[in-house]
């Protein structure tokens, strides 16, 4: 390409400019800040040119030229505000208005609508046309999206929005002419993680947020940027804000980042904010009643209940649990008051059960480049992830690779369904991901040595797929293995790492880790960990991680924005060792029952749009963001209720003035901190003996648990709207028709499944995405809720 | 699966219509795939038989209900057995088609876009230029033109459909 890019002269409304020869004209003129007045043209979508409002003046052609269509050429000379142009906006501007009603002061999109500006600064003043308008019966796209349809103006950026970069065609232009429609046709609740981006697309009011729809007006509302708070790409958001109250999310553009789009999650989850079981004030149990006291009343009673604790039981009996989405601020402080106390059971990996080469880790886990590079991959091996629905934009990033050829190979226990091709899939129980990652490691150096150490059986016979794969991570030139949320999850998860850490050894692949949570990288930097403090210095004496803080139980609990009962790799021992502690205190947004059981203090904190801090995204990139309402009640943002609680416990080093000291203090430490290299990555390293679960040995099936999209944190798990989505997990079994016939269950079927004693019944759904001898139960549900390992051993019985 | 409910001989027709074009734009077939499909049924696409043709042709089902939306000679709702549509573009215009029309729907006792209650006869809705303006007006019945038509000559096509 770069050979044939070459700078031509064009001439914009008497404005010498330069343009690469056959940029698109409209492009030219917007990075000049001329404006072209336009609906149809996007500049993330392909080029359709059907709307017209584009037209320019080009000197020496006759009629005038779509700007979006017409690539500049030297010597060009364009006119923008022509007579000739001026004419034709006019005109196109009337026939777009003849079938649009004039009734925008009872549209949601007045005051924020493209055809509104446009008409306003190129239309005529008065409407000639007395004819009926038509009239298109709206259609119900589900829970997110609104239509107005008669207000369509048929730009199709919706339809291409589909095709082009959700990968998932749902809406179409159905009929033809003057019953042209945008619609599914047949009634369809939009199914794709990134619908809530036409509602931005749709330069009409026939589009627009349902949760929004009709509650404030675009002058009403104060836009705040912040960072949203559920995946590991951080997307870059604006929040709207109506009488101290969020209103409403959108996206806010950073190329580097997510470019112009957010997920739904992202999009909607700020309903969470206003669930009704939101903590307003600090509580106390006290003899098993709770009570709402003030700040002090109950930091002194934390502050107490730990030195209790302490003083009777050592500081080892205190363990400390943060949500992987908490902000950096909050993760250093916490360390700092536990390590403070002289506790090292600290730890954000909720769901992770492995934790053997964690002293080897990198300084952070990460996606091993820019989501730009990620984008431009041209093989990439998908290790345990159902990437669309776990990390929406990451997953986009690789669809773009596909769209320039990349080949995609995915090992996962469920056969997901993905927005692009596949060229290959390994779909095999868990305990074989181990054998057929071994098989890839095996087929690119078959007489390795030391391949036996780290786990690669010498007798291994590599399959097909697994040499396909193997050949294609060996001779493409940009190659991609990404450990995704189910290989952090999976009870071998070290083992998985150290064998893709060999494959992209021995295929000069990058390695890359889809990070926990949205700030899973922050975790790690800031030193929510039990073997390392922040910035990555290692403790010669680590203390317990998350599984091990659990499963052996502690006297005392801190947790920060965590429901363990939910959160945790094992919902039954998490909700027991809560139950079984003498000492709970919970920073958390929500009073929730599970809580009011085994907590003994409720301290409320402050979420994403309430908060100051700041995320680290799988990219390594710090975010920081400020507060864009006031969090409810006597709500305190949790990095200034730990600094309270430190300074009532006696601990120097806690005089922080703000939120933006503390991140300051961390850079520094890891700016001088003589830690593993900054963005290095995970290597094969010789593993220690895995203990294995105790299985119960007439029965060996094994759980999928992995955690719908919509159930991966407090917040997101009361956005309402969301919840009311095809993608909030179904409470049901899901088994192969093998494993059904074997046990004798039919489809719609309740069954019992049991894991640690515990008994669930539950529909069974019949579904051959499921590899043979496991069940598909997804975990973060409540009809999951109690029961054991998410990915442990299973009975099912009718 | 869905593709099960292609008739093998509307399989074997529309791989035939896939041989013609790269392996790659097996779209390309769709038209004739939705011709062959409403043949078969009745003449007209049920949403099953659009999906079935969508996963024969790996194409998104919506995909095929814009284009069966788009022509006027695919129906996405049951009609009747035979089908009838009078040209009311601009030469059969001034050649009296309005009358012609309007003769139609007195005989058939149905308004132009519905079916005879007995379901023998469906007229469409609209059909533009047919390309026989010089046998104005006209109407095409079951494929089969009729040009220079007269209320009489109507009649009699009517009235000999079974
Ligand atoms: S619904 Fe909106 S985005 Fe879609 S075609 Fe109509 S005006 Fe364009
Ligand atoms: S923006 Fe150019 S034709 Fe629509
Ligand atoms: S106008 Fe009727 S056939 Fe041409």
């Amino acid at each position: 390409m770069s050979d044939q890019q070459q700078l031509v002269t064009i001439e914009i409304d008497g404005i010498p400019l330069q343009a690469e020869r056959g940029a698109p004209l409209i492009d030219v003129a917007d990075a000049a800040g001329i404006t072209i007045p336009r609906f149809c043209y996007h500049k993330k979508l392909s080029v359709a040119a059907n709307c017209r409002m584009c037209l320019v003046e080009v000197e020496r052609v006759p009629k005038p030229l779509p700007a979006c269509s017409t690539p500049v050429n030297d010597g060009m000379r364009v006119h923008t505000r022509s007579p000739m142009v001026l004419a034709a906006q006019k005109a196109v501007m009337e026939f777009l208005l003849i079938n649009h009603p004039l009734d925008c002061p009872i549209c949601d999109q007045g005051g924020e609508c493209e055809l509104q500006d446009v008409s306003m600064a190129f239309g005529g003043d008065v409407s000639r046309f007395r004819e009926r308008k038509r009239v298109v019966r709206n259609k119900n796209l589900g829970p997110l999206v609104a239509t107005d349809m008669t207000r369509c103006i048929h730009c199709t950026r919706c339809v291409r929005f589909g095709e082009e970069i959700a990968g998932e065609r749902e809406l179409g232009l159905i009929g033809r002419g003057e019953n042209a429609e945008i619609g599914t046709f047949i009634e369809k609740t939009l199914t794709s993680e990134l619908s809530g981006n036409i509602i931005d697309l749709c330069p009409v009011g026939a589009l627009t947020s349902k949760p929004f729809r009709y509650l404030a007006r675009t002058w009403e509302i104060q836009q705040f940027p912040g960072v949203a708070p559920h995946d590991a790409v951080g997307s870059n958001i604006y929040i709207h804000v109506k009488g101290d109250r969020v209103m409403r999310v959108v996206p806010r553009e950073n190329e580097a980042v997510n470019e112009v789009w957010i997920s739904d999650r992202d999009r909607f989850s700020y309903q969470g904010l206003y669930s009704e079981d939101r903590l307003q004030a600090p509580m106390i149990k006290q003899e098993g009643r709770w009570q709402s006291v003030d700040w002090e009343t109950a930091l002194i009673a934390a502050a107490a209940g730990l030195q209790h604790v302490v003083q009777n039981d050592g500081p080892d009996a205190i363990g400390a649990l943060a949500s992987p989405s908490a902000t950096l601020e909050e993760f250093y402080l916490l360390q700092k008051v536990a390590r403070g106390l002289g506790c090292h059971n600290v730890d954000h990996r909720l769901l992770a059960q492995d934790f053997r080469d964690q002293a080897h880790a990198p300084l952070f886990p990460w996606l091993g480049q820019s989501l730009a590079e990620l984008g431009k991959a041209d093989v990439i091996l998908l290790v345990g992830s159902n990437c669309r629905k776990e990390q929406p934009l990451i997953n986009h990033r690789i669809r773009q690779a596909v769209r320039r050829g990349a080949r995609i190979f995915v090992l996962n226990p469920i056969d997901y369904p993905f927005n692009y091709p596949l060229t290959k899939r390994l779909i095999a129980n868990p305990k074989e991901m181990i054998t057929h990652l071994a098989g890839i490691a095996k087929a690119l150096n078959p007489k390795d040595p030391s391949a036996e150490a780290i786990g690669i059986p010498p007798n291994a016979s590599p399959k097909e797929v697994e040499r396909e794969i193997a050949e294609a991570l060996r001779t493409g030139a940009r190659c991609v293995i990404l450990l995704g949320d189910i290989a952090t999850a999976h009870p071998q998860a070290a083992h998985l790492r150290t064998l893709s850490a060999y494959i992209a050894d021995h295929s000069e692949s990058t390695l890359g880790t889809l990070t926990m949570g949205t700030n899973g990288a922050g975790a790690w930097i800031a030193g929510a960990l039990p073997h390392r403090k922040a910035a990555g210095q290692n403790l010669e004496t680590p203390g317990l991680d998350a599984d091990t803080m659990i499963a052996q139980g502690r006297k005392g609990y801190v947790l920060l924005g965590v429901e363990p009962e939910i959160d945790c790799a094992n919902s039954h021992l998490a909700a027991e060792a809560m139950i079984n502690a003498e000492f709970v205190v919970s920073l958390t947004a929500y009073r929730t029952r599970p809580m009011e059981d085994y907590a003994d203090i409720l301290l409320p904190i402050a979420l994403f749009a309430e908060n100051t801090g700041t995320f680290v995204n799988a990219a390594g990139s710090w975010q920081s963001f400020a507060s864009a309402v006031t969090p409810p009640g006597e709500t305190r943002p949790a990095w200034k209720i730990l600094r309270v609680l430190a300074n009532l416990l006696d601990l120097n080093g806690f005089d922080y003035m703000d939120a933006t000291q503390i991140r300051d203090e961390l850079q520094v430490l890891v700016q001088n901190a003589d830690s593993p290299e900054k963005k290095d990555r995970w290597r094969p390293e010789k593993l220690g003996e895995k203990v294995a679960e105790k299985t119960n040995d007439k029965q060996q099936l094994t759980r999928i648990g992995d955690m719908p999209i919509h159930a991966v944190d407090p917040l997101v798990r009361r956005a309402a709207s969301l919840q009311k989505t095809p993608d909030a997990g179904e409470g049901v079994i899901r088994i192969n028709s093998k494993l059904a016939g074997l046990l004798g269950i039919w489809e719609g079927e309740s069954a019992s499944a049991v894991q640690d004693g515990i008994e669930k019944t539950l529909p069974v759904v019949i579904d051959e995405r499921v590899p043979d001898q496991c069940a598909w139960l997804p975990a973060g549900i409540p009809s999951s809720m109690g029961l054991g390992l998410r990915f442990g051993s299973i009975e099912i019985s009718r | 699966m869905p593709e099960n409910i292609l008739s093998e001989h509307a399989q074997a027709e529309i791989d035939r219509w896939i041989a013609k074009y790269p392996p790659e734009q097996k779209r390309s077939a769709l038209l004739a795939a939705l011709r062959e499909v409403q043949h078969e049924n009745h003449g007209y696409l049920t949403v099953e038989s659009m999906d079935a043709v969508a996963a024969y042709l790996d194409l998104p089902p919506i995909a095929v209900y814009e284009v069966a939306s788009f022509y006027s000679m695919l129906e996405t709702e049951p009609v009747g057995r035979h089908s009838v549509s009078v040209c009311t573009n601009i030469s059969c215009l001034l050649r009296g088609a309005e009358e012609i029309v309007e003769h139609v729907e007195k005989k058939l006792g149905v308004k132009t876009g519905e079916t005879t209650l007995d379901g023998r006869i469906f007229l469409k809705r609209e059909e533009e230029c047919l390309a026989a303006c010089c046998g104005a007006p006209m109407m095409m019945v079951d494929h089969k033109y009729h040009e220079d038509l007269t209320p009489e000559k109507i009649d009699e096509i009517l009235e000999n459909l079974a």
